[in-house]
């Protein structure tokens, strides 16, 4: 103790207090809001009516949406009719921040969502609303890590989804610019919903094609292959030979040349 | 004397009454050998092979090179119950139940990558300086063939585990194979015993991969550093340096010295890129089927050149007599390659001839001294660097932000015009070089002092060079361009054949040159 009250003498004592303080503050304020925020929402999901979450959605769609898919959801240009594609695309197209669009490139890029969970929920089923489609899903209903078999979703991922996806689920590149984005860090819920609605290049993975139980094996095997731990030594991005050429030039070769330079520079 | 030296002496003693050795050890240990870095290069190669052996070995007691159908019960949990090659299995079984058997297939890779890497970068060491003149001509075949039979050996033992990305790697390998008329079809039945993948090709690449292809490596390697032995090592012109002689330390004790502490230490840094970072992670994977492939499947990167040329070649076939011809795989992956290594294990001679220098040199070349060459070199470079880039197109496409059509478009305008823009561009660089050369011997180093004179004057100060460095500048020749005979001694006009011309006009381009200062003009510059 005696120690640090010495530091209190220091003229940088007050300034570095004051600004952990603020750093304190702001850090809680912000933690506090945001978990509050979720858990409202949540709630707001759950306690909310159905005729509630549609009035409310057809408002926000009226809002942020209708510029480009039209007031009522018909599409027009650029963007597709809205009609029938149901809550799970709303869900993962609105969930994942891929919607709305950042810009009018190839593909809609994955960004944090702009709309809550509350939101999102009240768009889904104003869209379900308009006519029947795929329905979304509560993480809590895929019961994936009961159900689920890694195993079996690994050989179904390399026969299915490898071949855009990369093998170790890392994504890969398509035709003009358009891609297969990455797995690693996707809710759940928003793969199953991908493989039901097949969004931009992605093709529909109906219910005859991989079962509901062998879609649980898929995403059992994502979250596997996601939270394995780096065996043998950093990963070095799992995308296969040119990361591990480039470090075999640059690190590997270049520090060899490095001691060869030292071992023949003359003794001063 | 003392006594253990009296002891040392009595065993030296006993050997040499029974062996000889004496003699030949005396003239051996006292070798010299030049000291360089860049002479360090192949010596990184050595030591590599030497890894892979060890490492290899160990490999060897649990890798069953067999494709009979398993049903996968180790440790690794994603995989099990699935069915697999037991060639596949066994390496599961090295990488998670066997210890320090992920480390050792980790140093086996890395130590492969860094192999054929250190390879390359000892090529272009003796290329760019001019190392493979005579009387080495034999020596530079003998390494294009061990560059060769590197990258075939590479390839196949990263083939070997079985996985989903090596086993397409080996159907790329088949599609080429058939891709050769007529006989295509025939070799690949008779290479994989059957219709792809059948059951032979894990045992048959295992033998060609630890037995045959090592073999002929050793033998190889023992000729080639034989040669060096005994034709003596190049070195770097310089005061007291000439053709007749060579400067450097003794093999013993410097160089062996050196060296066995630059092996340990080639070894040592394997070892730890082998802990540190994570190579070819085949139970991610999975295991191969012919109908399962990947996104992003790339072979090695001394492989990802040829890959980059199929990639980018135009879907071209042709139907006749009953024969399909893919020229889009036979010409990437047969016939450009061909040219480029004959191309290559042929230039010492093309040079020769070319430049009309039959002469034996021991001395190297700086790269700049003979802009030519160095261009040429820059040129193949660059083809090899943009196939390179093109053979990654889709990891480019996705992480750069970019469309992989571009990228191919780009690579494949840029195959045929940047070589000749990359060859411009150096010889040019190389005549600055020379020109900023002859600057420094003539007025001596910039010091970036100015010194104002009493009469108000500003000069820089530029200091002389020491005796030594401006040697070093002006020490190489610089040849004439070769005046082509217009009539034989008896004075008949000549043929002016293609090759005549050619050889003219190649012998007029190598001889391009800054001329380097003469003693008349250094002395006239001594007099202001």
């Amino acid at each position: 103790m005696a120690r640090l009250s010495r530091y209190r003498e220091h003229r940088f004592f007050r300034p570095v207090l004051l600004a952990l303080g603020l750093f304190l503050a702001g850090a809680l304020f912000t933690a506090g809001k945001a978990a509050a925020e979720s858990m409202e929402s949540k709630a707001l999901v759950i306690s909310a009516d159905k005729a509630t979450l549609i009035k409310e959605g057809k408002e926000i769609f009226a809002r942020g949406c209708s510029s480009c898919h039209g007031l009522n959801a018909e599409g027009a240009g650029a963007a597709p009719s809205l009609i029938g594609v149901g809550s799970a695309s709303v869900d993962f197209q609105v969930g994942t921040g891929r919607m709305p669009m950042a810009d009018m490139s190839q593909q809609a890029v994955r960004k944090p969502p702009v709309y809550d969970e509350y939101e999102t929920a009240a768009l889904a089923e104003y869209v379900a609303s308009l006519a029947p489609g795929p329905k979304a899903l509560t993480n809590e209903e895929i019961a994936w890590e009961r159900d689920g078999n890694a195993a079996s979703g690994g050989t179904l991922f390399r026969n299915n989804c490898a071949m855009c996806h990369n093998l170790a689920g890392q994504g890969g590149a398509l035709t003009q610019g358009k891609y297969a984005p990455t797995l690693m860090g996707v809710e759940p819920r928003h793969i199953y919903e991908a493989m039901i609605t097949g969004p931009q290049a992605m093709p529909v993975f109906g219910d005859k094609v991989i079962t509901p139980a062998e879609k649980l094996d898929i995403i059992k095997w994502i979250k596997e292959v996601e939270s394995e731990p780096s065996l043998g030594g950093a990963t070095l991005g799992r995308v296969g030979p040119v990361t591990e050429g480039l470090l075999a030039w640059t690190l590997g070769l270049g520090a060899l040349i490095g001691v060869a330079v030292w071992l023949t520079s003359k003794a001063r | 004397m003392k006594a253990r030296e009296r002891a040392a002496g009595a065993v030296a003693n006993y050997l040499d009454e029974r062996t000889g050795a004496a003699k030949w050890m005396k003239k051996t240990l006292t070798k010299v050998f030049p000291d360089h870095w860049s002479f360090m290069l192949g010596e990184i190669v050595l030591y590599s092979f030497i890894i892979l052996l060890l490492s290899g070995t160990f490999l060897t007691f649990w890798f069953d090179p067999s494709m009979r159908e398993v049903e996968y019960e180790g440790s690794y949990e994603p995989l099990e119950g699935v069915h697999m090659s037991a060639a596949y299995a066994s390496t599961l079984h090295i990488s998670f139940d066997v210890r320090g058997g992920l480390l050792m297939r980790q140093i086996h890779h890395w130590a492969a990558l860094i192999f054929l890497a250190a390879m390359v970068a000892h090529l272009l060491r003796v290329f760019f300086t001019g190392a493979f003149r005579k009387p080495r001509e034999m020596n530079w075949i003998i390494g294009v063939g061990l560059l060769t039979l590197g990258i075939v050996e590479g390839f196949l033992g990263y083939s070997l585990p079985d996985d989903l990305l090596s086993g397409t790697g080996i159907r790329i390998a088949e599609a080429i194979m058939q891709a050769i008329p007529v006989v295509g079809s025939y070799l690949s039945y008779f290479v994989f015993g059957g219709a792809f993948p059948g059951e032979l090709f894990i045992p048959r690449i295992y033998t060609a991969h630890v037995l045959l292809i090592p073999g002929i490596f050793l033998a190889l390697i023992t000729a080639h550093l034989m040669l060096v032995w005994y034709q003596k090592h190049t070195q770097y012109p310089g005061p007291g340096r000439t053709e007749k002689n060579v400067v450097g330390y003794p093999l013993l004790p410097v160089y062996m010295a050196k060296a066995g502490g630059f092996f340990f230490i080639v070894f040592g840094f394997t070892a730890f890129l082998g802990a540190v970072a994570q190579i070819n992670p085949i139970w991610v994977y999975g295991p191969y089927t012919p109908a399962q492939i990947g996104a992003g499947s790339q072979p090695d990167w001394y492989m990802g050149w040829l890959d980059g040329l199929v990639r980018m070649s135009p879907p071209i076939e042709t139907h006749a007599l009953g024969y399909t011809i893919s020229w889009n795989i036979l010409i990437p992956g047969l016939i450009i390659p061909g040219i480029l290594f004959t191309l290559m294990a042929l230039y010492p001679f093309i040079e020769s001839w070319m430049t009309g220098d039959k002469r034996e040199h021991h001395l190297l070349d700086r790269p700049r001294n003979n802009p030519n060459r160095t261009a040429i070199g820059a040129m193949a470079l660059t083809f090899v660097l943009v196939t390179l880039i093109n053979g990654g197109n889709d990891l480019l496409a996705v992480h750069f932000d970019l469309s992989i059509n571009q990228i191919m478009w780009f690579s494949r305008i840029g195959v045929f015009v940047l070589p000749p823009i990359a060859f411009v561009v150096t010889k040019r660089i190389c005549l600055a070089l020379q020109r900023a050369d002859r600057e420094m011997v003539l007025h001596g180093k910039e010091m970036g002092r100015l010194v104002m004179l009493p009469h108000g004057e500003f000069i820089e100060v530029h200091e002389p060079l020491s005796p030594q460095k401006a040697y070093q500048l002006t020490s190489h020749e610089q040849l004439p361009a070769l005046a082509a005979p217009e009539t034989d001694e008896r004075g008949v006009a000549l043929p002016k054949g293609i090759r005549q011309r050619m050889k003219a006009r190649w012998s007029r381009a190598a001889s391009e040159q800054v001329a380097k200062p003469t003693v008349e003009e250094l002395k006239e510059i001594e007099h202001h």
